[in-house]
């Protein structure tokens, strides 16, 4: 791959400005509520104002009454099945017959706040909203509990009666004898009880859809918000409304941020196509408002975690042993489950070479919101253990942090590394392995860069300032490019099936290529990306070539975009694609030039007989001639069209180091983040504008959830931080200049050696600037401190530690 | 029930009727199909929706489309030159070249709200650039390429 990124013609590596932008530059990017059909109703949904309550009955006849009120519905009238749990926790587990999941709307009771009960469809959106205050709706509040203690302690309100004690699920992985000798016999453990809180993950683009049925036909479209069309498609059709797959088309126009939240099947996809039926054809839209947004779309992270970190006094960490409660909500979502178990106790033990790991992981149903993948899904929360327990031991032993690191990071000749908290436990050898990395350079590189060595003497000088300085690191590891159908099949996690995906090119009888993939992007620019690696790989003009996905009709079946699988297994399909046009290639322009195949070398768009250069034909030639096919070979079919299917044989493995420099206010608790390093390992890159500006984003997300982010509910499961007046976004002040840098260590699982970069920032940073935190508040004698780490929060520990009064 | 209207949006005259609750930005998007003003929240935080009203950036979601009666509005579908060949306004072209956008959900805000800056301010600081985006919020890009595009682009505009 080094020579193809060093060929200066080619557009692979190129910071190349993305295709996809003219449109959104000037205002004429299409998001589904940009859509109008003809004679589109409007839609929207009563969400339960009670945490917990049963439904008595619903009284929706003044709103039928209502002007322009096309129809009310209750859950009774909707016969389809509840929304699919489709990525159960594997393994230790065992079969889940717990499982409670959204209904279209809910029938008997609502389990949180902003559960949908009732919808009106009006030929205006105000006009439905207006007849939403005339539902009227018998209410049998019930207590309600939001916190995972809480809910599986002795007496606390029950949820569902399948789930006794509130519990989805109990899971474990890893060696509990070895752990449990491992740790209980060491020289130093370490313990600490952490919380990774509750976060909205906000993108700026709620979600929406406009359902339409044609009598006609018998057929269902819907353009929706999503990540994932094609198995969405699958999900609807399958297992919630009962009909064949082929009779349902999902369409994903531009989407506008996902972070995870586009991943899964809502209830209003449902209700959105069985509205438009009702109606007899009316298209039927709904967007979602930010309010609604908040209570009834998925959340993130929401863990309670007990690690216990054990090791000798020199610096060797010798186990791991952590448990964790991961509140899923009031009811599951589409892969809930799989969160807190696959992607984050499977890699806890981060880069690390710890010889024994042991994890287990409770899932709980609570009256909030359901939770599922947000930006990084299981990772940052397995990064914030393990960075955090590293930090805790390293104080403990009185070793430098960054030196205890890098005792145990795995050493570059120990690749593929199988770790132990899980990923090699599957059966039938389905295994998955780190697959490379070389983690001093990237964090020596951090380090010199923070300037790590004079550390003590500015820390010095900020307390003349009034200023506690802190530097925290996180040496993080991801897992991306989910994943080798084998495994999941092995060890039953992972949306139940494979996890391939795919890639069609054609080539038209102009030269002109039009590529199509399963993945779908929501901001990423795989627009650009794909053009550049099927530019590189036929030897074309990147302006020759368009790139089409997001609609089930006229793309493969694809799993879809996140866990930064999009750069490492949707494209890889796309080269193998490409192999197989450039192979049928080769055979014509072997026919035309009367050589053989194999005499026939490809050079860029150029294919010519070794040792005879004269004699050659352009791809543009070759593509002409095939698609005419006046003189087609006998056996050749016309036309250069091939689709490719692509399994990955292993996850890959981006890593790095992020250093945060904290400065905080003694006197009032205010946290700001002066400086922030980031040296990435993502494998090669593709476009290393597109990978920095991830990364950006990434990182401000992380930083985040540090400092100013918190979903919040009430005791009674109000969502207090219901708006974005109350929940606290990262706006551009309150972040610095993040000064990036790179080590490339090529990923060997696929042909571009591309790692996945989606996620690092937010998986990385969260840690690093945790750790600065405590290491700024360390000199007062605080060893953790649970985020976000507010003013008030941050200045009423300042406070206690002092011994003042608060 | 409606209110008749008049304004000047993108130099073209419009007349429309409203009802008195309709906001400029429902106006703009469902009445005159100008989609390219997005509604990203419901409390006037995320600044999508922001366009210019008699060359002063507002959050079209905070004022009612009967306040703008007679009225001079610019959106993001007016920023570049009208006529052939569009050429675009330098902000546009720099928030491209810098990757200031990803999902482009909130670029069009950006935009109009980053235009109202370099109006009052030929050469921002690094530090006025982010105060003055402080009612624009953007998930995507860690405001780092947003920062560089406004800057670029009031190089541009001193040339």
């Amino acid at each position: 791959m080094t020579d193809v990124l060093d060929a200066p013609s080619s557009p692979l590596g190129k910071p190349i400005k993305r295709t996809e932008d003219p449109r959104f530059i000037t205002g004429e990017g299409r998001y589904v509520d940009d859509i109008k059909l003809q004679s589109t109703a409007h839609m929207a949904i009563l969400r339960s104002p009670y945490a917990h309550a049963n439904i008595r009955s619903i009284d929706t006849s003044a709103a039928k009454a209502m002007p322009g009120v096309l129809a009310v519905y209750v859950g009774a009238d909707i016969p389809y099945n509840p929304m699919p749990m489709a990525w159960p926790a594997g393994g230790s587990a065992g079969i889940q017959n717990n499982v409670s999941t959204p209904r279209t709307l809910a029938t008997d009771s609502v389990k949180w706040t902003g559960e949908g009960v009732a919808a009106v469809v009006a030929e205006t959106e105000a006009q439905a909203f207006d007849a939403l205050e005339a539902i009227q709706v018998d209410w049998e509040p019930l207590p309600a509990v939001v916190d995972a203690e809480k809910a599986i302690a002795d007496g606390a309100p029950q949820l569902h009666e399948n789930a006794p004690n509130n519990i989805v699920f109990e899971w474990n992985v890893g060696d509990k004898a070895g752990t449990d000798a491992a740790v209980d016999s060491a020289e130093v453990v370490v313990r600490q009880r952490i919380v990774n809180q509750r976060l909205i993950p906000n993108p700026m683009e709620v979600r929406g859809n406009i359902g339409w049925y044609n009598p006609g036909t018998d057929e269902y479209t819907i353009w929706m918000s999503s990540q994932t069309p094609h198995i969405q498609r699958l999900l609807l059709a399958a297992f919630v409304m009962g009909i064949p797959e082929h009779k349902i088309r999902c369409i994903s126009p531009d989407v506008g941020g996902a972070f995870g939240t586009k991943i899964f099947c809502y209830p209003d996809y449902a209700l959105v196509l069985f509205a438009s039926k009702h109606l007899g054809g009316r298209p039927v839209k709904w967007i979602e408002s930010r309010r609604e947004n908040y209570q009834s779309t998925i959340h993130g992270r929401d863990h309670i975690t007990y690690l216990e970190i054990a090791g000798t006094r020199d610096g060797t960490v010798t186990g791991l042993r952590v448990k964790t409660l991961a509140n899923l909500g009031g009811r599951l979502s589409t892969i809930g489950p799989g969160i807190p178990t696959t992607l984050y106790a499977r890699v806890l033990s981060g880069c690390y070479k710890i010889p024994n790991v042991y994890a287990e992981v409770t899932g709980v149903y609570t009256n909030t919101t359901f939770v599922d993948a947000y930006r990084g899904a299981g990772r940052p929360e397995a990064t914030y253990v393990i960075e955090r327990a590293m930090d805790l031991f390293a104080a403990e032993i009185g070793m430098d942090r960054a030196e205890l690191r890098r005792r145990n990071f795995i050493q570059p000749d120990q690749f593929p590394y199988e770790n132990p908290s899980g990923l090699g436990t599957a059966s039938g050898g389905a295994k998955i392995y780190i697959d490379s990395g070389d983690y001093e350079p990237a964090m020596d590189k951090a380090l010199a860069t923070v300037g790590y060595a004079d550390l003590a003497a500015r820390k010095a000088e900020a307390k003349t300032r009034g200023k506690l300085m802190g530097l925290g690191l996180s040496t993080y590891i991801e897992v991306c490019g989910v994943a080798p159908s084998k495994w999941i099949g092995a060890v039953g996690e992972g949306w139940g099936a494979a996890m391939w995906e795919s890639s069609n090119i054609k080539v038209h009888l102009t030269g002109k290529v039009v590529v199509t993939m399963g993945t779908q992007p929501q901001g990423q620019g795989h627009e650009t990306t794909y053009a550049q690696v099927i530019a590189d790989a036929l030897g074309v003009p990147m302006e020759d070539v368009i790139v089409q996905h997001s609609d089930t009709q006229g793309t493969p079946f694809g799993y879809g975009s996140y866990g930064s699988r999009t750069s490492s297994v949707g494209m890889t399909a796309a080269v193998k694609a490409a192999d197989k046009i450039k192979d049928k290639a080769r055979r014509y322009a072997a026919h035309m030039l009367e050589a053989s195949p194999d005499d026939i070398e490809i050079d860029g768009a150029e294919y010519r007989v070794k040792g005879s250069p004269e004699r050659k034909k352009t791809f543009q030639e070759i593509a002409f001639a095939l698609d005419l096919a006046f003189d087609a070979p006998e056996g050749m079919e016309p036309y250069l069209d091939e689709t490719a299917y692509y399994d990955t044989p292993n996850c890959t493995w981006p890593f790095g180091t992020h250093i945060a420099v904290v400065e905080i206010d003694e006197e009032t608790g205010v946290v700001e983040l002066v400086r922030y390093v980031a040296v990435d390992d993502v494998g090669n890159k593709i476009n290393p504008m597109i990978v920095d500006g991830q990364l950006h984003g990434g990182i401000a997300q992380g930083v985040g959830q540090a400092l100013w982010e918190e979903a919040v509910y009430s005791d009674e499961g109000q969502l207090l931080s219901g708006s974005m007046l109350d929940y606290a976004l990262p706006k551009a002040s309150m972040l610095p200049h993040f000064e990036l840098d790179q080590t490339v260590t090529p990923s060997p699982v696929n042909p571009l050696g591309v790692k996945g970069v989606g996620e690092a920032g937010a998986i990385a940073s969260t840690a690093a600037v945790a750790n600065a935190v405590i290491d700024a508040l360390g000199p007062l004698g605080i060893r953790h401190l649970d985020m976000p780490y507010t003013s008030r929060k941050v200045w009423a520990a300042i406070q206690s530690a002092k011994g003042g009064q608060l | 029930v409606g209110e008749h209207i008049s304004m000047t949006v993108n130099g073209m005259p419009r007349d429309l009727e409203v009802e008195p609750r309709r906001l400029l930005v429902q106006a703009l998007r469902e009445d005159m199909d100008l989609t390219g003003t997005h509604v990203g929240c419901d409390t006037s935080q995320c600044g999508a929706c922001t366009v210019h009203v008699d060359g002063k950036a507002v959050k079209s979601c905070t004022m009612l489309a009967v306040q703008a009666d007679g009225a001079t509005v610019t959106t993001i579908e007016g920023m570049a030159s009208p006529g052939d060949g569009g050429a675009l306004h330098p902000l546009q072209t720099a928030f491209w070249e810098k990757h200031g956008l990803q999902c482009g959900f909130c670029t069009p805000g950006m935009i109009m709200t980053a235009a109202d800056l370099l109006g009052r301010n030929a050469d921002p600081s690094d530090d006025e650039i982010r105060d003055a985006l402080e009612g624009n919020i953007c998930r995507c890009t860690g405001y780092q390429n947003i920062v560089a595009a406004v800057k670029a682009a009031a190089v541009a505009m001193r040339a």
